[in-house]
């Protein structure tokens, strides 16, 4: 308790009472410790499995390859994303229009039902992938589509046309950031439109930008676990293919979330410097430590 | 008042709408090379948007604007006017200079950059000599130590000083000021108005929207004043000014002296 003297006379402070906190955290304690205890008691996890499959070769591999597909798919939707908006934005109705239908479209339905569609759907419509003039008989090139749409070709397609709606969303806002004054003096120094967006609006666009990609590219680490429908052998294939087998199936989910932990904190971190230097003179930006930031980003819970 | 043969700005009729509202209602107006036009008038009275119209950043709905004999905008073939594909037409705005009231620096470019941008991306100046020439024009602008500075970094003046180099590396014909002070603290106006008299007296043909009276009347060979989108009155500065014919013209000259 803290003391106060003021003209001889000690006063003594007491602070407000929570008792509504107290009560709530003793028993969020206990339920802690209930489940922990019922953990242990029926041997709900073997440690010592987890331990020893946590770096299992198959399990790395799977790490790597989640990894792989995360930034390969976060790529392919950056580079979506800019041609959409791109496209969104222009003066072209048709073209406006067909970015807008990509948008709502890939939005609109779950990514889950796209990995499917591409892996399973696609090779049942279309037999064979072929490159020539179309309504002409004129063919450079044919494949079979089941040899073409492998599990990483349809991860990649689906989470990178997925992603490229979000994309679009995300740089469209990023464009609109930019005061229009820029791009009439772009202009009245005779550059043309694509030269304006290139070399003014784009890298002024990135500030606003930046951010949010982190945001996507964390969402990703965790989405990327979709591709394991389609037989693609990230973490929690991998995961599920040796659980299948030993039937160790919380052991190696605890090995797959701990390792989807490491990533998304690993990338929160880099997130967090990113996004400091992005916001230069704000004030979230001076506050925050690198575990706020963190919490931050594994609090939102958009997928 | 200097002359010659061809005028360097040449507008006939000029009319501009946005949607119902009648911005440019029939502008007729010349602008010798050489020649320092002020334009002056109320809010509202189109002056921007007859700025914008010289270098076709606003395409006119009637009438027709000529800049150092070529047409703004379109190409004339008898009596059809074929509208300027997008590289002409900003090829055609690289020879006209134009300053903002509110500057528009690149604000991720340092102030060098600012000026050899546009030299290197659209004339295909190399490097080196597009570096050299920004220097010799931030020195001219007396911003020489600022070379390297973001426009964040600089002042209103100092913002603006730079994009009057930026604009001048382009080695334009005509220069158009759309109000280049008024977004400036009363103290930083001198400096810019000073690059601009310089400007002047080195021969640069320029259109100044302003509504500093007293470098209108140093500076200008001629003052216009628009109101309603018409041109209402022009004349030599003093005349204007000092003894102006309208009625609106000295309403206005009233309010703002
Ligand atoms: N892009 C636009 N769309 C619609 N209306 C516009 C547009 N640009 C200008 N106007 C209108 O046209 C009129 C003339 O505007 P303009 O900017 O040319 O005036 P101004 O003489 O430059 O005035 P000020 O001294 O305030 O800058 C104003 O009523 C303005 O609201
Ligand atoms: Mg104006």
């Amino acid at each position: 308790m803290a003391a106060d003297v003021e003209h001889g006379t000690t006063f003594t402070v007491v602070p407000v009472r929570r008792y509504g906190q107290i009560v709530l955290a003793g028993v969020v304690a206990l339920l802690v410790a209930w489940l922990a205890a019922a953990g242990a008691s029926s041997h709900f996890i073997n440690p010592a499995v987890v331990g020893q499959y946590l770096l299992n070769p198959l399990i790395l591999g799977g790490l790597a390859n989640t990894i792989f597909v995360s930034i390969a798919a976060m790529l392919i939707g950056i580079v979506l994303g800019v041609f959409f908006a791109v496209m969104k934005m222009s003066s072209n109705t048709v073209l406006a229009a067909v970015s807008g239908f990509y948008i709502w479209f890939f939005r609109g339905t779950p990514v889950l039902v796209q990995l499917i569609f591409w892996f399973n759907g696609v090779p049942a419509v279309f037999h064979d992938l072929a490159l020539g003039i179309p309504f002409t008989d004129v063919i450079f090139f044919s494949m079979p589509m089941v040899a073409f749409m492998t599990p990483l070709a349809a991860s990649l397609l689906g989470l990178g046309l997925n992603e490229g709606a979000y994309m679009a969303e995300i740089v469209r806002g990023g464009i609109l950031a930019v005061d229009e004054g820029q791009v009439e003096a772009a202009q009245a120094l005779g550059m043309v439109s694509a030269q304006t967006m290139r070399r003014i609006i784009l890298p002024q666009a990135m500030r606003v930008i930046i951010p949010p990609i982190g945001n996507e590219f964390i969402s990703m680490l965790k989405t990327s676990s979709l591709a394991s429908v389609v037989t693609f052998g990230e973490l929690l294939r991998r995961a599920s293919d040796i659980y299948s087998s030993n039937l160790f199936v919380v052991e190696l989910l605890v090995v797959a979330s701990l390792w989807y932990l490491l990533l998304t904190t690993v990338a929160s971190i880099g997130q967090y410097y990113v996004e400091k230097r992005f916001a230069r003179g704000t004030a979230r930006a001076e506050r925050e430590t690198p575990w706020q930031a963190v919490l931050r980003n594994l609090m939102k819970l958009r997928r | 008042m200097p002359q010659a043969t061809r005028p360097m700005v040449r507008a006939e009729s000029v009319h501009k709408r946005f949607g119902r509202l009648e911005v440019l209602r029939g502008i007729d107006l010349e602008v010798q090379p050489r020649e320092v036009m002020m334009l002056i008038g109320p809010s509202g009275s189109g002056k921007s948007t007859f700025l914008r119209c010289i270098n076709h950043l606003e395409q006119i709905n009637a009438g027709r604007i000529w800049v150092d004999g070529e047409l703004v905008g379109y190409r004339q073939v008898g009596t059809t006017l074929y509208e300027l594909h997008e590289h002409e037409l900003a090829q055609r705005r690289a020879e006209i200079g134009m300053v903002f009231q509110r500057f528009n620096l690149f604000p991720h470019m340092t102030a060098l950059q600012n000026v050899i941008e546009a030299p290197m991306l659209v004339k295909r100046v190399p490097r080196g000599k597009a570096v050299e020439r920004a220097r010799r024009l931030l020195e001219r602008v007396g911003l020489a130590e600022k070379a390297d500075a973001y426009p964040a970094q600089l002042s209103g003046g100092q913002q603006q000083r730079v994009a009057i180099a930026r604009a001048l590396a382009m080695e334009p014909k005509l220069m158009l000021f759309d109000e280049p002070t008024s977004a400036l603290d009363p103290e930083l106006v001198g400096e810019v108005l000073a690059v601009m008299r310089q400007l002047a007296h080195d021969g640069m043909t320029m259109i100044v929207v302003t509504h500093e009276m007293q470098f209108a009347r140093e500076v200008g060979d001629r003052v216009v004043f628009m109101d309603g989108g018409v041109v209402v009155e022009q004349g030599p500065p003093a005349e204007v000014l000092a003894n102006p014919k309208h009625e609106r013209t000295r309403s206005f000259l009233a309010r703002i002296l």
